[in-house]
This record gives structure tokens, sequence and C-alpha cells, in this order.
């Protein structure tokens, strides 16, 4: 890889980093990376994209759902809290903790809904960034 | 063969932890994979599922295939908590929970269901590093306990056979490892008669479903009241099995009983109580639990007081981990023959004690109190744990509020006032009582104790059975219900009073549950005992079959009011 290209790998991950994207864990994650396995963190990586993307499907059809099943709402964020944890997403699973808050306190569907909209967004323009990282990672 | 005198120092102590087996249980794909990855590189040899019922089919199929379980705390099949008790109870495995919530309320909660470790989500890998220790210091343990118990010839035997490390990482030889294999396996996996007893015993007894069967049979013949290690394990009749074995596992078993109890009261509570930031000492002083055990005398029969071996208050301390039971059981404690119950801990004792004294529940009254000074004193130690007092607490206010919304409320402002009395005015009664039953217990045995616990026991039991609306019979009904209606006016009146209650010195959470608990033992007079569990019909439908039977044993074993009038003129006459 020539000298840009490491540039370039460096300044991704470090951006993720900067902006609260990520945190210690991904670099537990990176340190576990070796010869066994070369590509454990882009396969971590994959692994939480699937799941969390099936966690947040369940997510909105709870939200969708009338009566909203806070309790429901309230596991599903809980299990998303802690995939996100896996991966270093600090700021998903600081946003879930809020989210949670909420849900316990019963608030408004209007409230819940808006933060889950930001929460979706912030959390596939996060997918983008691991994207490129992990995929920076493995080149 | 070169054995070393501890056991602790063969040449193949260089490996462990090395090679440590360990079992991963958790939903979430991505924790299972990345742990199992930091586990591997710790060399340890790992196995992941992520369904804890696969988990404990896995642990019984391989009875000494691990050493040690981590499992998360939120499962889709099974509750975290729940895998915990079951491996404590069939394996007695050192468990490590793990959870993205750390609240302190889950962390206790954990600790409580006997948890040796609780790890917060994300999780460092020198963390896991570190986890061969619980192993290591649990097998200690054994050898700590069988030594002291049986004194030079096990020790001779932990010598040749080091029978006690079962998964062979403190075995110094190649001839004492396969040895102590061979005897493990005989142990491990036959539950009958082994060739060499003496060296039996000493193995880590792993309790299978049928031994366990055998145990839970045999505790429901003996009367669960009654019971005791001897007692079991005469009846059990498995030659290789000591009473210490059987012993350790009634702890864990009334623990386990104890904690379904809760989760059912957890279920309906009304009260969700946060047993965080509990001071632990500090509280206790304020709270006075003592006291309110000692209160209990006075009013009803408390229910259960269930007695296991008396080396087990010693362990229940140690479980509770709580410095300040440990100083104040001994005390009290006359240590009666069948030792004190472990639940007592986790039973709503104290809840039970505080108020309830005004609230004469005639003819138990002396036999309430003499039962409560025994039970006094084990209630003793969990009242210094204040977050487990809330948690019983917790639990038990809400039992009364569920069955007994259709009762009437004899004398409800005796517990109303009692309620909003502050702690310091109640301490006084407390320890008036407290020195009424220091005379009283001196002439009662440990067998006189048997009795009213049952007793006891039984309205406890009635009362969970009322409680969780289960429709158990209740032929102590009548008692019993008095006793849950008081409860639970008093504790709606303190509901609704909220945190009116003075008690400065706690938080607002422990004042809530002080006061619950305070209203609590109103109702239930013996509250100390464990009360709050096994009994409770309610809980079969969750319970393993082997459960079932003792629950419903004690339903069976109830009794009537009248027999503690007896018993209470018995006892002081």
């Amino acid at each position: 890889m020539d000298r840009y290209g490491m540039q370039n790998q460096i300044a991704c991950i470090r951006s993720l980093f900067d902006q609260g994207y990520l945190d210690e864990q991904f670099i537990q994650l990176e340190e576990l990376q070796d010869d066994a396995n070369p590509n454990f963190v882009q396969e971590i990586v994959t692994l939480f994209y699937t799941d969390s993307t099936r966690l947040i499907q369940n997510i909105e059809l709870t939200l969708n759902s009338r009566p909203i099943n806070f309790s429901k709402l309230d596991d599903y964020m809980h299990q998303f809290k802690g995939s996100s944890s896996s991966i270093g997403a600090k700021k998903v699973t600081s946003e879930c903790a809020v989210f949670r808050q909420y849900c316990a306190a019963g608030n408004a569907e209007a409230y819940i809904k808006q933060e889950h909209a930001i929460l979706r967004k912030k959390l596939e323009f996060y997918f983008q960034m691991m994207g490129q990282a992990a995929v920076a990672q493995t080149t | 063969m070169v054995l070393a005198e501890s056991g602790f120092s063969s040449p193949r102590n260089d490996a462990f932890p090395a090679g440590l087996r360990v079992l991963v249980v958790d939903d979430d794909p991505t924790w299972l994979k990345i742990l199992e990855k930091m586990l591997k590189k710790c060399s340890y040899e790992v196995t992941t599922c992520c369904l804890a019922r696969e988990a404990l089919n896995l642990l019984r199929e391989r009875k000494d295939g691990y050493d040690i379980v981590i499992s998360d705390v939120n499962m889709p099949d099974m509750d975290g908590f729940k895998l915990l008790e079951h491996v404590g109870l069939e394996m007695d495995l050192p468990v490590i929970m793990m959870s993205v919530d750390g609240e302190t309320s889950r962390v206790m909660k954990g600790v409580q269901h006997g948890a040796c470790d609780y790890l917060l989500k994300p999780i460092r890998m020198k963390e896991l590093r570190n986890i061969w220790q619980h192993v290591f210091r649990k097998k200690i343990h054994e050898v700590r306990d069988i030594e002291s118990l049986e004194g030079f010839e096990s020790i001779q035997m932990t010598r040749s056979g080091y029978d006690l490390f079962d998964d062979g990482h403190f075995l110094s030889g190649d001839d004492t490892t396969s040895g102590r294999k061979r005897k493990d396996a005989d142990n491990k996996h036959d539950d009958r008669e082994l060739s060499d007893p003496s060296s039996t015993k000493k193995a880590r007894v792993v309790w299978t479903v049928d031994l366990h069967q055998k145990f839970v049979k045999a505790v429901n013949q003996i009367g669960f009241d009654k019971v005791g290690p001897k007692k079991i394990l005469d009846l059990m009749n498995v030659p290789w099995l000591t009473r210490e074995n059987v012993a350790s596992h009634l702890q864990k078993y009334r623990l386990y009983l104890s904690r379904l109890q809760k989760e059912s009261d957890i279920k309906n509570s009304f009260i969700g109580m946060k047993h965080s930031d509990l001071p632990s000492k500090d509280s206790t002083a304020s709270f006075g639990p003592h006291k309110a055990m000692n209160m209990i005398p006075d009013d009803v029969p408390n229910g259960t007081y269930s007695f296991s071996a008396s080396n087990s208050l010693a362990q229940n301390v140690d479980l509770k981990g709580q410095g300040d039971l440990k100083g104040i059981t001994s005390a009290p404690v006359a240590e009666p023959k069948g030792a004190l119950s472990i639940d007592i801990h986790d039973s709503h004792e104290a809840k039970s004690t505080q108020m309830s004294f005004d609230h004469s529940l005639g003819s138990v009254d002396s036999a309430v109190s003499f039962a409560s000074f025994n039970s006094t004193t084990p209630l003793q130690y969990p009242w210094t744990e204040i977050p487990e007092i809330q948690f019983k607490q917790e639990c038990e206010p809400l039992h009364l509020e569920n069955g007994f919304s259709q009762l009437p409320l004899p004398g409800p402002s005796m517990i109303e006032n009692e309620a909003n009395r502050s702690r310091i005015e109640v301490k006084p009664l407390l320890e008036e009582s407290r020195s009424n039953f220091v005379e009283h217990l001196g002439p009662v045995g440990a067998e006189d104790l048997f009795p009213i616990q049952s007793k006891s026991q039984s309205l406890n039991n009635q009362v969970f059975d009322l409680i969780s609306a289960t429709k158990s019979s209740m032929k102590t009904q009548d008692v019993g219900l008095n006793y849950l209606a008081d409860s639970e006016f008093a504790l709606r009146n303190l509901n609704a009073s909220g945190v009116g209650v003075p008690l400065a010195t706690l938080s607002e959470d422990l004042q809530i549950c002080w006061l619950q608990g305070d209203c609590y033992p109103m109702n239930y007079g013996l509250q100390d005992l464990e009360c709050s569990t096994y009994d409770n019909p309610a809980l079969m439908a969750e319970t393993p079959f082997h459960l079932y039977d003792v629950l419903r044993f004690d339903h069976e074993h109830l009794f009537d009011p009248t027999e503690y009038y007896a018993i209470d003129q018995g006892l002081f006459a």
C-alpha cells in the first residue's frame, strides 16, 4: 500500500473516532485481528450490520404499531445498545440509552419517532463510515 | 508421582489457566464472536452458544466439560439470572454475568443470584484474562470446606488424589490426573455408589438432574421447614454424597427458590424500587431491621424459616458478601442445630419484622416471637445488606398488594401509624422485643424452633400462595389473610405517603424499600424467614419439575392458628 493509501486509511478511521462515532472498543477489535483471523474486524462489522439492520426493522415495526409497546421497544433498544457497544459504536450506544430513557418514561410517540429517525439517519451514515473503515482496513 | 503439599503448585500449574474451558452464552451474534476471539487469545478453550437452553443442555451432557460459564443477562429464551441459578444448582460452576446495562440494581441482582462476577459491555480483553480466578477460588473453597469438615483424611485424599480439581488443572502428575479423572467420572456420571467412597467425597459433586430430583424428593419427604442436610442425606441414600455436599446444595436450592419467589413478586410489583446506592452498613444501622425482626415476635407468625446446616450461615454470609452480616449473625445466632436458613437473607424478613409488632395476631404472637427470634439472628445479616433488604422488600409489598385487595384490613390505622412512624420511633420497640426474645430463646433448643418455624413457614407459604394468586390450598388462609390484609394496607399507605416517612439517612429508594419492608412485616410477622420463596405456587409454573414437588409440599404443610397458640404456650410456659 502506498503512502497515500495508508494515510487515507488512517484519516478515515481517525475521523470516525474524532466525531465520537467510535471508541476504544473498536481498537480492541483491531487488536484481536491476527493471522488466524486476518479479516476479523470486517467480519465483525458485517455481522453487526446484519444483526442491527434486523433490529432496526423490529424497532420500526414496534414504533408503527398502535399502541406502542414500550417494553418491547425498550428490549429492542437494549439489544441494540448491546450490539453497538460490541464494535465501539459510541454515539449509537449513547443514543440508545437516551432513547430508552424516553421509552421508560413512556413519552409521546412523536418524540420517539423523531428520535428514532435521527438515530436511523446517524446509523446509516455510521454504517457507511464503518463500511469504509472496514474496507480501508483490509486493503 | 510428585505431589505438592497444597496441591496448587504442581508442575502442571504452569499451564493453568491456559486451557480453561469456557462456555459463552449470548444471543447477540456479534458479541459471541468477539468474546470467542478474545477468549481464544487468552488461550482458553471456548464453546459458544446463543441460547440459554442450549447452554444448559451442553452443560448437562458434559458434566465435567466446562470450568466456567459466561452468560449475558438479557436473552430471549431464558432470563440470564435463571440460567445462572440452574448452573449454580446443578453444576456448581462459577458463572459470570455480562450486560450492557450496568445499573447497580442489576449488578446486585446478579450477585444475589450467585454470579461470581458481573462484567459490563463493552468487555475488554483484560477483563477476560482474569476470569480463571473464579475457577481457582471455587476450588480452594471446596478444598477448604472438605478439609475443615473431614479433617486429616480429606487432606490426605486431597494430596494424593486431587479429587477436588476436576478439571485437572491442578494435578501434578499424569498418574494423579488419570486417577482423578477416573474418580471424577465415577462421581459425576454415576450418581451412585462409587468404588472409593472416601475419595469420591472429595471430588466436586455434580448435581445432575437425577441427583437433584432425589434431593428434592428427600426435602419434600422431610418437610421443607424441618429439612436439614443430615436428614436429606440419609433419605437420599447416595453413598458417596457427603453432608457438606448436601448442605451447600441446600443452600443454593433455597436461594433458587427465593429467587423464584422474588421474580414472581417483582412481576406484580407496583413499586419499582431501585436498590442502587445503598450505603451498606450505615443504612443498616439506621434501618434497624434487626429491630424489626425482634418486633416480629409479637406479631404474626412469620412464615418461612428454613434451616440449613449451621455452616450454611457462614456460607450465606459469604454469598451476600456483606461484612456486617457476618458479625451480626454470629452474635445473636445461637446456631441451632438446624442452622439458619440461608433464605433469610433473601426473604423479606426485614420487612416483616418492622411494623408487624403492633399488629397483634393473637395466638401466633408468642410463637411468632419465638420464631422470629431465631429468625432474627439470621435476619440480622440480611439486613446489613441493604440492597438485599430492599430487594426483598420490593417484592414483598407487591405480593401483598396483589393478593389481598379484597381482604379486610384489621386495624389498618395501626399499620398506618406504624408505617408513618420514623424508624427511630420504631426502634425502641424492636429493641424491647429483642430483649424479650433473648430471654425466650434461652431455653429453646434448635428442635423447638423447628416446629415453630415450620408453622410460620406454612403460614408464610400460605401468604405467598395468596400473593401469587395461585390456587394453592390455603388451609390457614384465615391467618394468612389477616396478615396479608394488613400488609397490603400498610403498603398502600406507605405508597401513598410515598417517601414521606422521614428516613433522612436513606436515599429515597431505600426509604421506600424500608417502608415497604415495614409494612410487610406487619402482615407476615416472621418475615425474616425465607417466607418469600419456595412456597409460592405461582412459581410452580416456572420452576423446574423437580422443584414443583417441594413447593407443593410446602403448601400441604399448613397449620392453623391454634397450633401456633399451642406452641406459643409450650414455648413460653
